[in-house]
């Protein structure tokens, strides 16, 4: 098993030294370098917004996944989660549109279509995640005296944890996605110039674009997955 | 001491309303276990968890050393119970320390007297303290996770402990095991324990008093001797089984039956003084020891009759020994592999400490029959 990981590595290694030098020798790093400071100044603003729609979906999603999973909600819990199961269907460029639609264009739609788009995700894990510590768990923590909070903060939260990371990786990995697409609706970030690459058949500048934006994706992904390994609890930790 | 007063629940359900617990009364002498007993759906468990209000009751008094918990919160009133469930509980994202410190902690307790107490309840059930209390839970086998499971609920000295099938999900034999450590915990810690349990051997073996539900209601509320020897109705005598006789062997050690006025003699003695011993004892047979007082034989005064020589020369090899702290069923048992009617009792060294017979065993059953109901044998319950 080490081995073929050892292998594989060793194959991806390679594989990016060659690409280096194909990227190098056909002029194509050249070509990007001339929009430098385009890509400088557009990553700025598409990390603004991932980080502040992203940070927005944790920030509701995760209160509104307890807030679901607590007995007093159990009878509309389940109806509110079919209604988020069927609005995590519609595709992100649909919500990106629709969102252009009740607020026009610039930064606010961009903003919100993204907040929409990686909500679900994480209301869903939250909610499930919390629902599945088992119930005689709560039990024990009521019987030995644990306050309703008590058992939220130190019981089913920690139980749940690795559950609710996951959504919100899922989450930030579709928005990072998504984010290409805020262009189109005037939200900026670095779809400026893939899609400008695209329609000028520019391949240098449609790189430009492209390339930190995948960066940007295996950047987010590799943090959260470092996070998820060293934030969760060792006990309830599958990683460890 | 716990005392329930006419404690009643009663469920709402659509169909029609069903009474879980029909007016129980009893009450729990402090530093005793009481074993709550019955088929599944009789209420017991309701009973049990009406005490730490996880089922709020619908009427009736809860009284603990003699305070009625209706005037406590409910977070105060569990934190100062013990509380062991079947599934054991233990919180997986915490360490081994982190969970037996949780009520003293929810209590304020001084974090390092908190460690010092986790360490000291680990040493008692025999887990290192070293190498347990930083592991998690997943980490330790069923039978180890059981005994942390009771040693957290006993973590901040509650008088009051009550426990749901704590030792069902255990194999049979860890649960032995278990069972008896739990027995010589108690016997130190005199906890006032409630005890749920659908096993009616765990019943007899663990409980001072049983008290036995059916359809909410305490059908019989006893010693397990008395239980076993009258049950109340037919019911209990259904319930405990048609070798309930038997299940009494468990209760009654052979200490209490063996006769210690048996002669005994050495290897080396005369068979004229032995059978002059015999005579005087009215005995017909005498037990040969050793030079350290351990059985190693016996002699019957048939044989020596009219003999001269040693008593080594007419000895029989002893088919089997047995402990004087073993229960009948152990004797019993012995008595029937052998195929004898007596059995030499050894004590804790091997020493000779008397001898026990079928007819003894048969009287001490008995005895609880009797018009002095029990006497004597109401000891050899706890």
């Amino acid at each position: 098993m080490t081995r073929w990981l050892g292998l594989g590595r060793g194959a991806t290694m390679l594989l990016v030294f060659l690409l280096g030098i194909w990227v190098a020798t056909s002029g194509l790093l050249d070509q990007m370098a001339i929009y430098w400071d385009d890509i400088t100044y557009l990553t700025r603003q598409h990390v603004f917004l991932v980080a502040s729609s992203g940070g927005a979906a944790i920030l509701v999603g995760v209160p509104v996944g307890i807030w679901l999973s607590r007995p007093s909600m159990e009878r509309y819990a389940e109806t509110v989660m079919q209604v988020f199961n069927i609005g995590t269907t519609i595709p992100t460029l649909a919500v990106i549109a629709l969102s252009m639609t009740l607020l026009g264009i610039g930064f606010p739609p961009a903003f919100f279509g993204l907040f929409v788009a990686s909500l679900l995700p994480i209301v869903r894990n939250t909610y499930a995640g919390l629902l599945a510590v088992p119930s005689h768990l709560k039990e024990a923590a009521t019987g030995m005296g644990m306050t309703q909070r008590q058992i939220l903060l130190r019981v089913e939260i920690p139980n749940a944890l690795y559950v609710i990371f996951s959504g919100i990786r899922t989450a930030l990995a579709i928005n990072v996605g998504t984010t290409p697409l805020a262009f189109l609706i005037g939200g900026g970030g670095l779809g400026e110039l893939i899609f400008t690459g695209i329609d000028l058949m520019d391949t240098g500048m449609l790189l430009a674009g492209a390339v930190p934006t995948a960066a940007l994706a295996v950047a987010v992904d590799f943090l959260m997955g470092q996070a998820q390994l060293r934030l969760i609890p060792k006990g309830v930790n599958p990683l460890r | 001491m716990i005392r329930l007063e006419d404690l009643t629940k009663r469920f709402k359900t659509p169909g029609a309303d069903i009474v879980a617990a029909d007016r129980v009364n009893m009450e729990v002498p402090t530093g005793e276990i009481c074993i709550l007993l019955g088929p599944s759906g009789c209420g017991k468990t309701t009973a049990l968890k009406m005490i730490n209000r996880l089922i709020p009751p619908t009427s009736g008094k809860i009284y603990i050393n003699g305070e009625d918990t209706a005037q406590l919160d409910d977070i105060q009133l569990r934190r100062n119970i013990g509380y062991v469930i079947q599934q054991i509980g233990l919180f997986p994202n915490m360490t081994i320390e982190e969970n037996i410190c949780v009520v003293p902690r929810l209590l304020n307790w001084d974090i390092r007297k908190a460690r010092q107490r986790a360490a000291d309840l680990l040493d008692l059930v025999g887990l290192d303290p070293r190498q347990f209390l930083r592991r998690y839970p997943k980490e330790l086998s069923g039978g180890q996770q059981q005994r942390v499971g009771v040693i957290r609920a006993l973590a901040a000295d509650p008088p009051v402990m009550l426990m749901d099938e704590p030792f069902g999900a255990i194999d049979p034999i860890n649960r032995e095991i278990i069972q008896d450590e739990f027995l010589k915990m108690q016997a130190e810690l005199k906890k006032t324990i409630m005890f749920v349990s659908h096993d009616i051997d765990e019943a007899v073996k663990m409980g001072d008093k049983i008290a036995i539900f059916r359809a909410g209601r305490i059908e019989q509320y006893d010693t397990p001797d008395m239980i076993l020897a009258h049950p109340a109705n037919a019911f209990v005598a259904d319930f405990v089984g048609a070798d309930r006789t038997l299940k009494r062997l468990r209760l009654v050690t052979a200490e209490e039956v063996a006769s210690t006025e048996v002669p005994v003699t050495a290897r080396s003695t005369k068979v004229s003084d032995a059978l002059h011993q015999l005579t005087v004892a009215k005995a017909r047979r005498a037990v040969v020891i050793d030079s350290d007082r351990r059985p190693v034989g016996f002699v019957t005064a048939e044989e020596m009759a009219g003999a001269s020589g040693a008593v080594r020369d007419f000895a029989h090899p002893l088919p089997a020994t047995v402990p004087i702290r073993a229960d009948l069923r152990a004797v019993v048992s012995e008595m029937f592999a052998h195929d004898t009617m007596w059995l030499a009792c050894t004590d804790d060294h091997g020493r000779f400490a008397g001898v026990i017979t079928q007819p003894d065993v048969t009287a001490a059953l008995r005895a609880t029959y009797g018009p002095d109901k029990g006497a004597g044998l109401e000891q050899g319950a706890s």
